[in-house]
């Protein structure tokens, strides 16, 4: 690990004029970056630690939900007001890591994780375009099971490795950002990247911006919502596919629908395709199956997850029947 | 800084780059807590924090400064085993017993969880209160891995040792 200092920020601005410094990245919890900077994947001079600068889950006056950029992952899927309007959140977090893991992460750190392909961790023997631009990527001619159908690059293959994103991708979050010059919010849709030529850049934050909340809208349709998630284990493994979903009807119609896919792009995938050709129509297999074929028609599986659009298919099809059953229950 | 470890109060490290885990292990000679994959995938290395279980390879020291942290060594009182390590014993939960005191720490904090009305992956309705079966168990063990494959053990003695008191001894 390279020396680096370490700072622990009292408040927003404090960590805003601590994190001015080129090499500064802020600290969460720690669980992705500690291991990076231990593989010398990231080698930051400083660590700004903003694990105490906004805690809060509060409701807003519009209905909806403000989440502080430290609330840990474990807080967020056991609060009360998450579990009864958003399940799909609690859903979502409750399918990824570890207990021990979850008790750790914040929500903000959970949003600027890097990816889990191996090529990328690998220093010592593998090229990586998003660890060391423009030296070539060798996942795509390699082992890629776990890589991306939609949106990758000839540059970067690479999959975003959170539950949480698909489901906050889904909900139309909105994300809060405080840089030195001042505040300013994105929609959670616009805050992960395609990799593009610039793989090395996970996000469209500028240096030293820092995400200080999640905004989640009032939403009828969350109530009744889920998250799937297929992988290698039962437990405590990457999605290789994960479906959030929320589903409204009306009589035997499908009112509004809400999907986003995990596992399949250099980004949380808000599947708008696939709501489209659900909004309206009939809640059948063969209705589902139509609105996966729809989303998943540019995919370009690699060599080794060519079965990626086939199971997707069959999660949101899942997915949708069950959110189906719990609607007209 | 300083750190409170199983009720003392000790220095923590001068460098930064120091982990919880090699702080507890090679600087206060606590080797209960054991180095697995020192990269977050096996829990060998859980230990609580202010009574939550958390994963010490993944921790640097310099985050925990004035945090209570509790051990292996901090659950015998006066030379007689905490419940659940007695309960390792009388269900065979454990072979080589590496991945044993991770696996007794993380059972303290999830019983603590529980009892909070943490839910899990397999939590059928989030709005109704925790039981712990024993599907349960074994999802919210799921970060803690035996290579000897005594998981059902483990699991038999984390069930046999009430939630209550498991979670009565990590708050006391």
């Amino acid at each position: 690990m390279t020396p680096f200092d370490y700072s622990r920020a009292t408040d927003v601005a404090d960590a805003v004029r601590l994190g001015t410094n080129r090499d500064a990245a802020f600290l969460g919890g720690g669980t992705n970056i500690v291991d990076l900077m231990r593989e010398t994947v990231a080698r930051p001079g400083r660590l700004v630690d903003v694990t105490g600068i906004s805690d809060a889950i509060t409701e807003t006056e519009d209905g909806g939900v403000r989440i502080g950029a430290s609330v840990r992952n474990t807080a967020l899927a056991a609060d009360a007001v998450i579990r009864a309007r958003y399940p799909m959140l609690s859903r979502a977090i409750l399918a990824g890591a570890s207990a021990q893991i979850r008790n750790m992460a914040t929500v903000g750190g959970n949003l600027l994780q890097r990816t889990r392909c191996t090529y990328f961790y690998d220093t010592d023997g593998s090229r990586c375009n998003k660890r060391a631009p423009g030296t070539g990527c060798d996942a795509r001619e390699g082992f890629n099971r776990i890589h991306a159908i939609l949106g990758a690059s000839d540059a970067c293959v690479a999959t975003h490795p959170s539950d949480m994103c698909v489901a906050l991708a889904a909900l139309d979050a909105v994300v809060h950002v405080q840089a030195p010059g001042g505040a300013r919010t994105l929609a959670f849709g616009d805050l992960h990247r395609l990799p593009g030529d610039r793989p090395d850049l996970d996000t469209i934050l500028e240096p030293g911006e820092l995400i200080t909340a999640i905004e989640l809208p009032p939403s009828a349709i969350a109530i009744n919502s889920t998250y799937r998630k297929v992988r290698d284990r039962a437990s405590y493994a990457f999605a290789l596919i994960s479906v959030a979903a929320a589903l409204e009807m009306d009589g035997d119609r499908i009112a509004d629908v809400r999907i986003a896919f995990g596992g399949v792009a250099h980004k949380p995938w808000r599947a708008s395709k696939a709501e489209a050709a659900l909004r309206g129509g009939p809640a059948t297999d063969a209705a589902f199956r139509a609105a996966a074929a729809a989303e998943f028609a540019d995919a370009r599986p690699l060599a080794h997850n060519a079965f990626k659009p086939e199971l997707a298919t069959r999660s949101l099809a899942a997915v949708l029947a069950d959110l189906t059953k719990g609607e007209l229950a | 800084m300083s750190l409170i470890v199983n009720g003392d109060t000790v220095a923590g490290p001068d460098d930064p780059r120091v982990s919880l885990l090699d702080h507890l292990r090679e600087t206060l000679h606590l080797t209960g807590t054991k180095k697995g994959c020192n990269q977050g995938a096996c829990g060998a290395c859980t230990v609580l924090v202010d009574g939550e279980r958390i994963l010490s390879c993944l921790a640097l020291a310099v985050q925990y400064d004035g945090r209570a942290i509790t051990t292996i060594e901090g659950l015998a009182e006066a030379g007689t085993l905490h419940p659940l390590q007695a309960a390792f014993i009388e269900h065979d939960g454990f072979q080589c017993g590496y991945c044993t005191p991770g696996q007794i720490c993380s059972a303290i904090g999830m019983a603590d969880e529980a009892r909070r009305g943490v839910p899990s992956h397999v939590t059928g309705d989030l709005s109704a209160a925790v039981s712990l079966t024993r599907e349960e168990i074994q999802e919210r063990m799921s970060g803690n891995l035996c290579r000897c494959g005594a998981h059902n053990g483990i699991i038999d003695a984390i069930g046999a040792t009430s939630a209550s008191d498991l979670a009565a001894e990590a708050s006391a």
